[in-house]
């Protein structure tokens, strides 16, 4: 059955191809091809939705992206819902269910629409004014209750089950816009052969070619001609036709995102389609053919529903084959409504009457409506809108004043004329200029490699258009070097239309109760901008912050002229003066989804595991984050908790053996002739006498004199160095040391290369360490005279080529065993049995922090904090003192860095020593000091040491060398903890387990 | 120089597993083929152009000078990354270490045979799925076969080459590689678009 | 994402593949132990900042890891010119906008 207001025969849809969906929970039949608009409509239902502020019934105002009224949620599932979709872009799809949005308890009875009869309340600028008193009452009375009256959808509380993908893309012409002048423009660069990229935002080509039905391009009707242009362009291994795309952001040399809608037209999108897909463009031209909005009229009630722009009824005639109304009004100030009433009457739909605001005009279409015995007025205006959920009559009245007619009508269709869509010529960082003659701001100057075509380019008429869109098309590719050969198409017929009017139309009046809309989303009215204005606003910017006017997701496609021309008007000043606000990305609203793209999940971030991490997993490990690293944190058996396990780990490393995964720690070999010297300027210690075979602590530092990074350096030959920096430091490092190589000392003969990955390190530390490996090792004496505490040998461990260090970071004998990664699992499972043997342990991050505690050795990055220098930490020793330059040997000794009263790290005891800090804690001198006390350092390290059967921390104080034996304070919410301060290092203060 | 690294591997064979990362992991989908290549040897080298000569002769591949270009000969490819460095795959079990140890001429020949790991990309929609997180133009006038450059996938650096017109050696670092082949394989799902 | 000439690779290439590195042309002291307190702060901390015509160097991260110098407009965005490390500050500038 054919719904009651789609006219058989007319329009392009197949009308037997129905499709079934409801709004608002009742059902209705659509078309193959229609929009959830055009469904609607065919169904008379013009009643779509409230408004933002006022919560007043609206209808459709369009037929396009520009709709600021049509938003409703489409609900796939409970976790796929889109609010404030326009309904006239959403495509339907059998069994699409959309609901009406800012209404409650229904939508043609809303309690909210109250506001509308207090809305003097309401008025521009009442968020500044009204609600301020009292103050407390904005937070918890005004905002929450304007809130939860006013705005638009409501954001899906579930995550997103689609996926979105993305693409960068590249082309020699990139066209925006697929209506006649795009096409045109795309089939003069597509021809010569270069990459042309085509998109536009609908389902089908053709732009204003959808209803302008008068266009007769190459012998076909202009939708025809467009169908099978961009049949041709994609056949064309050089072309690609992207359809339902938005060119939302135009962004610096070039580059452009665009977001393709790939299923939501779809009834069951195949799994693997993503949602949307974003594409990022980079083009060597850009051909802007974005067309023209038309505009509303501004009167009383202009927003009732069934009022709509005149453009948008043809469209819904002349395309979906659906009449917006059976006795529809015409109230104009340009020609091109006159044609929507002509093809309405022609297709049986009666028309009232057509009432133009122009005095005299003349011209065609005014000829073949009175032919066709359509009324026409000039020189009157529609001074208001009869109706309330549906608009029943639109009053007339010569426009200076006089009797007043009423004429029932059940639409009104507008035209106030059209506004070149400029936005992505603006986003482009083009200035433009408004042309006096034709009340339009068109493209003025250029700042990237574009050019504007056609009615984006204030230019009329369709041969015009594309006669400047080909050769447009043919200069950028001539530009990239590529010479045209096709043929331009030829118009043989189009229609033709005059400019039309700006701002508020006698009907809008000077009344102050009257609301005579410029933007339907946000509820502005003439009256508000005139308001804004006598307040004081002068700038356009300010006005439109003021009034809302042309904000949210419209942003004032159809309402930023006439605001500006009312504005202009009410300053007494011409419109460039008043001037244009900004033109943002992105055009249309853009989903997060799609700007998100594939990172979410597991490709939100980079997870990094080592070679041994599976291993780990097996026995249960808990991981803990470093940076984009999965650390093991601790081995947990069966019953133990943390604390218990990580106590275990610290008394077995000491008692016999830990292994643990050091695989993360940067590494970087330093190759090269120079290798020595280079390592001299960048580290504070000396290196050239460091004989190949031995190693030592490096301490790296900032140009400013604060550490920087750490780690234990082995000479392997005279001219390589294996250098380890700290986990999170390794890739910032790296860059320092290209830094200064390449721009301060490009004369040394060496060089730097990552060997992070190539390495997976084994620690093993404790008394029976070496024990555990002797027995795989080949080729390297393990006696401590050969291979004393911090040396380095190359041979082999299970036949696997190793860099065996001598090293410890518990104070245990300890060794690193470095072999190529892939091999990592295999080793560490040979010394882990190996290690079984003697009762050692896999200890993680958590006891490795401990035993290095134990021992007063820092970590950078906890211990410091960018403020320290060696000497604060009590690192003096490792600078060497003969040194004449190192990075960092001036910054350490400005002023302030060797005055007295430093911070410098000491350790605490707590005077309980059950009791453990709590990292971060501010350490007082005086716990009866009023508050604000002075703080004089905070804690840095804080543990529980099993193996000194009490806490231990590491603090950060004012003369904290100084302070030995002193009795400090930190105060905590519920008590004040004694601390005493003490050295650094809690265990084996000798040193002698080393060699143990 | 640089003998203390590059001793030949006369000892014995390794007496544990080697287990590469994501080792015989493929994905068909649409238009392209992933497949995480067998290990090969490695080296990054380091040289300044007064050396280039000398090295090529002991690589037995002529190390390529212009930007974005590589070279390949039997089994070994060289892949201009920088002004003086090399990115030097050999997939025949050759040791390209132990060849640029005899050399004596300046450079820096540091073994990374398992630092990386290497995808291969391959069908009509390889460029499609690699450009759904590399930002450069994998057109082939612009990205030829045999161009390489270290450049971004997604949110990690790779070393991209491509090996034939519709085929790509992605290279990135170990613990990168499984972002980079979920990566691409969530890529290639849409890529025949 | 802007596109950067850099001056090893020859071409034009996608922003996301550099990084910026500070101010150009801040030439550390071969005496760096010698330097007044005056001349340290004029060294590390004072950074001209302008509006408009600025010296800076980038590092091409991601490609072929050198450092380099470029000249941009802070106004426009654009980049004027980009040259290798240590080569000197051009005289003449492309296009400058003042």
């Amino acid at each position: 059955m054919i719904a009651a207001f789609r006219i058989p025969g007319a329009g392009r849809l197949r009308q037997a191809e129905t499709a079934s969906f409801s709004f608002d929970g009742h059902s209705y039949a659509g078309v193959e091809g229609d929009t959830l608009a055009s469904a609607l409509l065919a169904n008379g239902v013009h009643l779509i939705g409230r408004s933002f502020k006022y919560h007043r019934p609206r209808g459709f105002l369009s037929a396009g992206a520009e709709e600021p009224n049509a938003l409703v949620e489409i609900k796939r599932d409970s976790a796929r819902k889109t609010p404030n979709v326009r309904a006239t872009v959403q495509e339907l799809y059998d069994g699409l269910a959309a609901q009406s949005q800012n209404r409650w308890p229904s939508l043609s009875f809303d309690v909210s629409a109250l506001g509308d009869i207090a809305s003097p309340l309401l008025s521009a600028g009442f968020y500044y004014k009204t609600f301020m008193w009292p103050k407390s009452a904005w937070k918890n009375f005004y905002e929450p209750k304007i809130r939860a009256a006013a705005g638009l959808g409501v954001a899906p509380d579930q995550a997103d089950p689609d996926h979105y993908s993305a693409r960068f893309a590249h082309c020699d012409v990139l066209v925006l816009g697929g209506g006649a002048a795009g096409i045109a423009a795309a089939l003069a660069a597509a021809e010569t052969g270069v990459r042309v990229i085509l998109v536009d935002e609908q389902a089908e080509f053709g732009g204003s070619l959808h209803f302008e039905s008068g266009a007769k391009i190459d012998r076909q009707d202009g939708f025809a001609w467009a169908q099978s242009a961009v049949a041709k362009l994609k056949t064309m291994d050089n072309v690609r036709v992207l359809s339902r795309t938005t060119a939302f952001g135009y962004y610096a040399q070039n580059f452009v995102g665009l977001v393709e809608r790939v299923s939501d037209h779809l009834q069951n999108p195949g799994r693997d389609l993503p949602r949307e897909r974003l594409w990022q463009v980079r083009a060597k031209r850009v051909v802007l053919a974005t067309g023209a909005i038309e505009r509303h009229m501004v009167f009383a009630d202009n927003d009732r529903p069934g009022i709509m722009l005149a453009s948008a009824a043809r469209t819904y005639l002349n395309h979906y084959g659906v009449t917006v109304g059976r006795n529809v009004g015409v109230y104009t100030a340009n020609d091109s409504a006159y044609a929507a009433a002509i093809d309405l009457k022609k297709a049986g739909v009666g028309v009232a009457a057509i009432v133009d605001l122009r005095d005299n005009p003349t011209g065609p279409v005014i000829e073949e409506a009175r032919a066709l015995g359509i009324e026409v007025n000039f020189g009157r205006a529609v001074i208001r809108a009869g109706g309330k959920l549906r608009v029943s009559s639109m009053t007339v009245q010569p426009k200076n004043g006089g009797g007043e007619r009423t004429i029932p009508v059940d639409a009104i269709l507008m035209s106030a004329g059209w506004t070149p869509s400029v936005h992505l010529f603006s986003q482009s960082r083009g200035k433009v200029a408004f042309n006096d003659e034709t009340k339009r701001f068109v493209p003025g100057a250029y700042a990237q490699d574009c050019v504007s075509v056609g009615a984006c380019n204030g230019t009329d008429g369709l041969s015009a258009t594309i006669d400047e869109a080909y050769a447009a098309g043919a200069k950028a590719a001539k530009d990239v070097g590529a010479n045209a050969k096709g043929n331009k198409p030829k118009v043989d017929a189009s229609e033709n239309w005059s400019r039309g009017m700006l701002g508020a139309a006698p009907g809008a009046g000077a009344d102050t109760t009257v609301k005579a809309f410029v933007d339907f989303q946000n509820d502005v009215t003439a009256k508000d901008i005139r308001q804004a204005v006598h307040e004081g606003m002068r700038s356009i910017e300010h006005v439109k912050r003021f009034t809302t006017n042309g904000m949210a997701t419209d942003q004032g496609k159809t309402s930023n002229m006439h605001g500006l021309a009312i504005a202009a008007e009410t300053l007494g000043k011409p419109i460039p003066q008043v001037g244009l606000t900004t033109f943002r990305a992105p055009y249309t609203p853009v989903t997060f989804g799609s700007i998100v793209g594939h990172a979410r999940g597991p490709l939100f971030d980079p997870t990094r595991k080592t070679a041994i991490h599976p291993w780990a997993e097996r026995q249960g490990a808990v991981f803990e984050d470093v940076g984009q690293w999965k650390r093991a944190w601790y081995f947990p058996k069966a019953g133990e908790d943390m604390h218990a396990a990580v106590d275990r780990e610290c008394v077995t490393v000491r008692k016999t053996a830990g292994l643990f995964d050091a695989s993360t720690l940067g590494k970087i070999e330093v190759v090269g002739p120079d290798a020595a010297k280079f390592m001299e300027l960048l580290y504070t210690n000396p290196w050239e006498k460091l004989e190949p075979g031995r190693c030592r602590y490096g301490i790296m530092l900032r140009e400013d004199g604060f550490i920087y990074d750490d780690g234990v350096v082995g000479r392997l030959a005279p001219d390589r160095f294996h250098v380890t920096t700290t986990t999170g430091g390794a890739p910032r490092v790296m860059n320092h040391m290209e830094d200064y190589l390449q721009t301060e000392f490009p004369h040394l003969n060496v060089w730097l290369t990552s060997i992070t990955e190539q390495w997976a390190v084994i620690a093993v530390q404790g008394p029976k360490s070496r024990d555990i490996i002797a027995p795989l090792v080949e080729g390297i004496d393990m006696s401590d005279e050969a291979l004393p505490h911090m040396s380095v040998r190359e041979g082999r461990i299970c036949g696997v080529p190793t860099r065996l260090f001598r090293m410890s970071f518990t104070g245990e004998r300890g060794f690193e065993v470095n072999v190529p990664a892939d091999y990592g699992q295999a080793v560490w499972e040979a010394l882990w049995a190996e290690g079984q043997k003697h009762g050692a342990c896999a200890y993680g991050t958590e006891a490795m922090h401990v035993l290095r505690a134990e021992k007063g050795y820092i970590i950078v990055g906890q211990d410091t904090d960018g403020t320290v220098t060696p000497n604060d930490a009590g690192l003096d020793w490792a600078v060497g003192k003969k040194k004449t330059d190192f990075v960092g040997i001036r910054g350490m000794v400005r002023p302030d860095l060797v005055a007295n009263g430093r911070k410098q790290l000491v350790g605490l005891k707590t005077k309980d020593p059950k009791v453990v800090l709590e990292e971060g804690a501010q350490i007082v001198g005086d716990s009866k000091q009023a508050i604000p006390m002075t703080m004089i350092g905070h804690v840095t390290s804080s543990y529980w040491s099993e193996n000194c059967g009490r806490s231990i921390a590491l603090a950060l104080v004012a003369g904290g060398r100084d302070r030995m034996g002193e009795t400090l304070y930190v105060p905590m919410p519920n008590a004040t903890i004694e601390v005493e301060v003490t050295g650094m290092v809690f265990f084996d203060e000798k040193g002698e387990r080393l060699n143990g | 120089m640089a003998k203390a690294a590059a001793k030949k591997s006369a000892a014995a064979a390794p007496s544990v597993e080697r287990r590469p990362a994501l080792a015989g992991q493929e994905l068909s989908a649409t238009g392209v083929t992933l497949a995480v290549l067998p290990p090969a040897e490695r080296i990054s080298l380091r040289a300044p152009d007064a050396s280039v000569a000398a090295l090529s002769k002991a690589l037995g591949v002529t190390l390529p000078q212009k930007p974005k270009t590589s070279a390949a000969k039997a089994g070994r490819t060289a892949l201009w990354l920088g002004p003086d460095e090399w990115l030097v795959i050999d997939e025949v079990g050759k040791v390209p270490l132990a060849d640029c140890a005899e050399v004596t001429v300046l450079h820096s020949a540091v073994v990374i045979s398992h630092r990386n790991v290497a995808i291969s990309v391959t069908g009509p929609a390889a460029a499609a799925t690699i450009n759904s997180g590399c930002p450069q133009d994998l057109s082939l006038d612009a990205f030829p076969v045999g161009a390489a450059s270290r450049t971004i996938l997604g949110k990690v650096e790779i070393v991209l080459l491509r090996t034939a017109s519709d085929a790509f050696r992605v290279e990135c670092w170990r613990s990168f590689s499984d972002y980079v082949f979920t990566f691409l394989s969530e890529a290639a799902r849409d890529a025949a678009a | 994402m802007l596109l950067i000439r850099c001056p090893y690779c020859e071409e034009e290439r996608p922003e996301l593949e550099f990084r910026n590195a500070g101010e150009a042309h801040i030439a550390r002291s071969a005496n760096m132990a010698g330097e007044s307190d005056d001349d340290f702060e004029k060294f590390f901390f004072i950074r001209s900042n302008p509006k408009g015509i600025i010296y800076e160097r980038w590092r091409h991260m991601h490609g072929c890891a050198r450092f380099f110098n470029a000249v941009r407009d802070t106004v426009s965005d654009r980049f004027l010119l980009t040259y290798k490390a240590g080569e000197p500050k051009p005289a003449k500038l492309p296009g400058a906008s003042k």
